[in-house]
């Protein structure tokens, strides 16, 4: 790229051309593309890429000779993330074909075979995609699913703001400064029903205009990317995949809301999304997208990356906001509303990654096109986090409304091993357990307010048969009361105290009585709490005892752990007339438990069993029996 | 009238400045609503939780210490909810603080105490779960380290008082909390003693502290709130004239607290708060001295001291003129005594040689 010049808001159509042309294959073109988030970096794609490039380098005589003009783009998260390292290559004029589980080797051969010699290795290709608005669309996974927020991700270089502005990047912005008034901007946005994807659901136009309404000479817009929630990396994939969705996103917000000045506020344990954002942020401000004086425009908006420090709790408002001036991250009681006393007392606005990344997508397209998308009351479309026992593990983006079943067994293709469904839990430690009776509940903000569970930020942590659901209260119990500030006693003693009931139920020392009384402390930390993070701790450990009750009662009357996972309520045997000899069990046993000669019958040490149950998985002849602890044996006197 | 809010609290009509808080409201309807964390110095914390309130209209309840009372506001501060959020408060709080008023230094000078009385908290139990001394996580160490200050953080309900006057009123952030959750403690920065912190030992955060967490030094074991009278006086240590009240007992003065004065708003410092053994130190100069030719010392009357000084200074001022004489007045002075000590000087002495050791 040559040194860039600021742009003004006459250049940009011409400067959106050039870019589309970079982008777009030129005949003869190759484009090989590397999926390197996070997700992809994790399972290699590092080595993956320089194998490619090594590979392309030693074989240039035979690419020029083919006449190829062979491009390697790495890009952010396509959603697959089970199946990293993806690579794909794109002929021009041709669908790209996907590579899954790349290694180096794979890697060179794609190029050897494929880029080169022209041939795809069929076998290993896992789909097509023929058009970037819905790739896989063929694939039951991918059908269901609307791309608006990972338009981008998994295209774009996203550290090439040319690529950003040929997908239509900063066209949103374009149409704001080419005469929308603020008022016009929220007008849009709230025609397009957009509601905060942070997991509270407020109504985002309606939030802006709040702050537009303050009085103020000072505004700020914050970006909260203090996404904490075990198992949800949503905005993460945005952040690494498509950062200037965000920036755009922001810079509209600030021009709606009279801001001037802007944070995003990104957890450190994220290091390439910061590194990505500082990219994107430069890049920017070098072609006069950000900074002052924007497109010529006379609008100004600065923007800084402030880094948490690791506290859940900064997820919170507040908390993020006082985090920012410097101060301890607490949360602080409302009123005032950020939107009246935000940033250093100033009027501010705080929208969540997801949420600033569809802003620039319902100016482009329009508010109505918005909320076409979904239902009555939840408009467009959510991502969502897909981990736990499911198998396809990874992003999934889809229109509101979508049954929790789809989801489950179309986009997350079931679950794995052919084992039951038993539950998932939806928007981490603040939300709740949806039971297989409510997996035709449709995903939307109140439906899944209704059934006890909340959207949150979009993780979804699928559990089956094998899940102790009291100890699953237990972990997200731990986390809360962990992550908790200490600031207000209902949620610093309140969650204490129900953790250590849950251990002790876990323990086997539950006592009739604690259901009730988790179920009354749980509702009383709800509704006395200070902040959002006690308001909804509890929310695990209720929905649990509202749909698996009976596991607690088992755990607490007949001191036993129905899904075998609590090791004091366990423990495991070998059924003599089933066990092979085969040695299966000695091999995965950690602690040198399980023994025996081969093709003689194996025996388990309870002495040494740590009961983890890595046998009982192992087994293929089900010869090991999972059972309740032998009573203690008496403690010999003397 | 636009600065006039009128509101209902438990169906009493009040009118209120805008800006005034449901708190506020309460308090002028003749309301009494507990709290813990506020106080009339401090920003609303909304901490403790011992203020929610049930606000017609509102979702949830609200903190009536940080939430702006409005126009028509229907306020109601003895529901089921409301008390059952106390109550839990006051549970929870309780459940980890240790229950030895019997020789706690603050009982009787508690809220913390007077609450759990007030609304029958009476020990460890939790809405009937028994909690085992066991899950006490807070087993904190006495920090009696310094000569001021006794720290007892097991006794602390983290409301978060001593830490808001330090930063907000003091300006010196020498505490803070620390950790998170369960483990949360208010200590200083990186722990050490608070002699190697910005600490001054002002003893603000003493006199603020709810419970028996913080401790003068001084006064221990000599006698509790209602075994003392409190005598109200001003701080002689400086010419800014706190309001002090000194802590007597059978005649013996055991300690000292800020009491609220239009100089210092219930403010001192560590001389005001802590100086005061010197009153009755047996080595107390009680008359003036005047020093022999031999160099020792000999008692006198304040009349024959004044005497001897005011004829002195006109031997000097004879021999070597006024200019030989130079006066310095003490900070301890208030302004009316220092103006009164330079027209001395000036007029009577007919020197301008005069100063003020705050300027040294």
């Amino acid at each position: 790229m040559t040194s860039a010049h600021r742009l003004t808001l006459r250049d940009l159509p011409a400067y959106r051309t050039g870019c589309e042309q970079g982008y777009r294959l030129q005949p003869g073109q190759v484009v090989i593309l590397v999926g390197l988030a996070t997700c992809g970096l994790a399972a290699g794609g590092a080595d993956v890429a320089a194998a490619i490039r090594e590979e392309l380098a030693s074989r240039q005589p035979e690419v020029c000779a083919a006449g190829r003009q062979v491009e390697v783009r790495s890009t952010g998260c396509l959603g697959l993330c089970e199946q990293e390292v993806l690579v794909d290559v794109h002929f021009a004029g041709q669908p790209r074909l996907t590579y899954a589980h790349v290694t180096p080797d794979l890697a060179r051969r794609i190029v050897a075979e494929h880029v080169v010699g022209g041939r795809p290795i069929e076998n290993r290709i896992i789909g097509r995609i023929e058009d970037e608005d819905h790739p896989y669309k063929d694939q039951t996974a991918c059908a269901k699913q609307v791309r608006i927020v990972l338009a981008n991700c998994g295209f774009i270089d996203p550290e090439r703001i040319e690529h950003y502005v040929a997908r239509g990047g900063y066209a949103g912005l374009e149409r704001v400064l080419q005469g929308l008034s603020p008022a016009g901007v929220i007008a849009e946005v709230k025609v397009s029903g957009l509601r905060g994807r942070g997991g509270a659901g407020f109504p985002t136009g309606l939030k802006w205009e709040f702050a537009a309404r303050a009085a103020g000479d000072k505004k700020y817009v914050v970006c909260n990317a203090d996404e904490g929630d075990p198992g949800a990396f949503m905005d993460r994939s945005v952040l690494e995949g498509d950062p200037h969705a965000v920036i755009e996103g922001m810079l509209i917000g600030a021009y709606a809301i009279g801001a001037d000045e802007g944070y995003i506020y990104c957890r450190a344990e994220y290091p390439l999304a910061i590194k990505r954002l500082r990219v994107a942020i430069e890049q920017a401000e070098a072609l006069g997208l950000l900074g002052r004086n924007i497109l010529g425009t006379g609008f100004g908006f600065e923007l800084h990356i402030k880094e948490g420090a690791g506290a859940f709790v900064c997820g919170e408002e507040t908390a993020l906001m006082a985090s920012i001036m410097g101060l301890r991250g607490t949360p602080r009681p409302r009123p005032p509303f950020p939107a009246n006393r935000g940033l250093w007392d100033k009027p501010t606005n705080i929208n969540n990654v997801e949420t600033w990344a569809n802003v620039p997508r319902i100016l482009v397209r329009g508010g109505a096109w918005f909320a076409g998308i979904g239902t009555e009351r939840s408009k467009g479309t959510k991502v969502f986090a897909l981990t736990g026992k499911i198998r396809n593990t990874g992003l999934a983006e889809v229109p509101m409304g979508i049954t929790l079943r789809e989801i489950v067994y179309e986009i997350g293709g079931g679950i794995q091993n052919d084992r039951q469904y038993k539950a998932v839990q939806i928007g981490g430690p603040s939300g709740g357990c949806m039971p297989a009776s409510l997996l035709d509940t449709p995903v939307d903000y109140d439906s899944l307010v209704a059934a006890g569970a909340m959207m949150g930020s979009g993780g979804m942590v699928v559990v089956d048969e094998g899940t102790c659901m009291v100890d699953l209260a237990r972990f997200f119990m731990a986390f809360v009361q962990s992550e908790s500030c200490g600031k207000c006693p209902p949620c610093r003693v309140g969650t204490r105290l129900m953790l250590e009931t849950l251990e002790r139920i876990c323990a086997g020392e539950g006592q009739p009585g604690d259901i009730d009384w988790l179920v009354d402390m749980g509702r009383k930390i709800k509704a006395f709490s200070l902040c959002g993070l006690g308001q909804t701790a509890p929310n695990p450990v209720l929905t649990t005892i509202q749909y698996f009750r009976d596991e607690y009662e088992a755990h607490i009357r007949d001191k036993t752990c129905p899904a075998g996972v609590c090791p004091a309520l366990v423990s495991f045997g070998v059924i003599a007339d089933k066990c092979k000899g085969c040695g299966r069990c000695i091999k995965v046993c950690p602690s040198g438990a399980a023994s025996g000669k081969l093709k003689e019958v194996h025996s388990i040490d309870a002495a040494l069993c740590i009961r983890c149950g890595a046998c009982f998985e192992a087994c293929k002849f089900e010869a090991i029996e999972r059972g309740q602890p032998a009573a203690a044996p008496a403690e010999v006197a003397g | 009238m636009a600065d006039q809010l009128r509101l209902t609290v438990d169906g009493r009509d009040v009118l209120v400045p805008a800006g005034a808080t449901i708190l506020g409201a309460a308090e002028a309807a003749g309301v009494e609503i507990p709290t813990l964390c506020h106080h009339p110095l401090l920003k609303p914390s909304g901490a403790c939780r011992m203020c929610l309130v049930e606000v017609e209209g509102a979702r949830g309840l609200l903190t009536a210490c940080s939430t702006p009372a409005s126009g028509g506001m229907i306020v109601r501060t003895r529901t089921d909810q409301v008390v059952a959020a106390r109550r839990t408060v006051l549970e929870l709080l309780v459940s980890e603080h240790p229950l030895d008023c019997l020789t706690c230094e603050s009982t009787g000078d508690c809220r913390l105490q007077d609450y759990a009385y007030e609304y029958s908290v009476t020990g460890r139990d939790v809405a009937g779960l028994p909690n085992t001394p066991a899950a006490d996580g807070r087993q904190a160490k006495l920090d009696d380290s310094n000569p001021f200050l006794v720290r007892d953080l097991n006794k602390c309900i983290l409301c978060g008082r001593c830490v808001r006057i330090c930063h907000e009123v003091m300006g010196y952030g020498a505490i803070d909390f620390v950790s998170r959750g369960a483990t949360t403690k208010v200590t200083t920065a990186f722990d050490v003693p608070l002699e190697e912190s910005p600490c001054v030992f002002c003893g603000n955060c003493l006199t603020i502290c709810p419970t028996g967490a913080l401790q003068a030094k001084t006064g221990r074991g000599l006698g509790r709130s209602f075994q003392y009278d409190r005598v109200r006086t001003i701080c002689t240590f400086c010419g800014v004239g706190c309001s002090l009240d000194l802590h007597v007992r059978d005649g013996r003065i055991i300690g000292a607290s800020a009491a609220e004065g239009p100089a210092n708003r219930g403010l001192v410092c560590v001389k005001g708060h802590f100086g005061h053994d010197w009153i009755q130190s047996p080595d107390r100069l009680t008359t003036p001295l005047i020093r022999a030719g031999d160099g020792t010392f000999r008692r006198a009357t304040w009349d024959e001291a004044l005497d001897l000084v005011a004829s002195r200074l006109a031997e000097i001022k004879a021999a070597h003129g006024p200019d030989a004489i130079g006066g310095l007045a003490s900070a301890k002075c208030t302004n009316e005594e220092n103006y009164l000590f330079q027209r001395m000087m000036r007029a009577a002495i007919g020197t301008n040689n005069v100063d003020h050791c705050a300027r040294l």
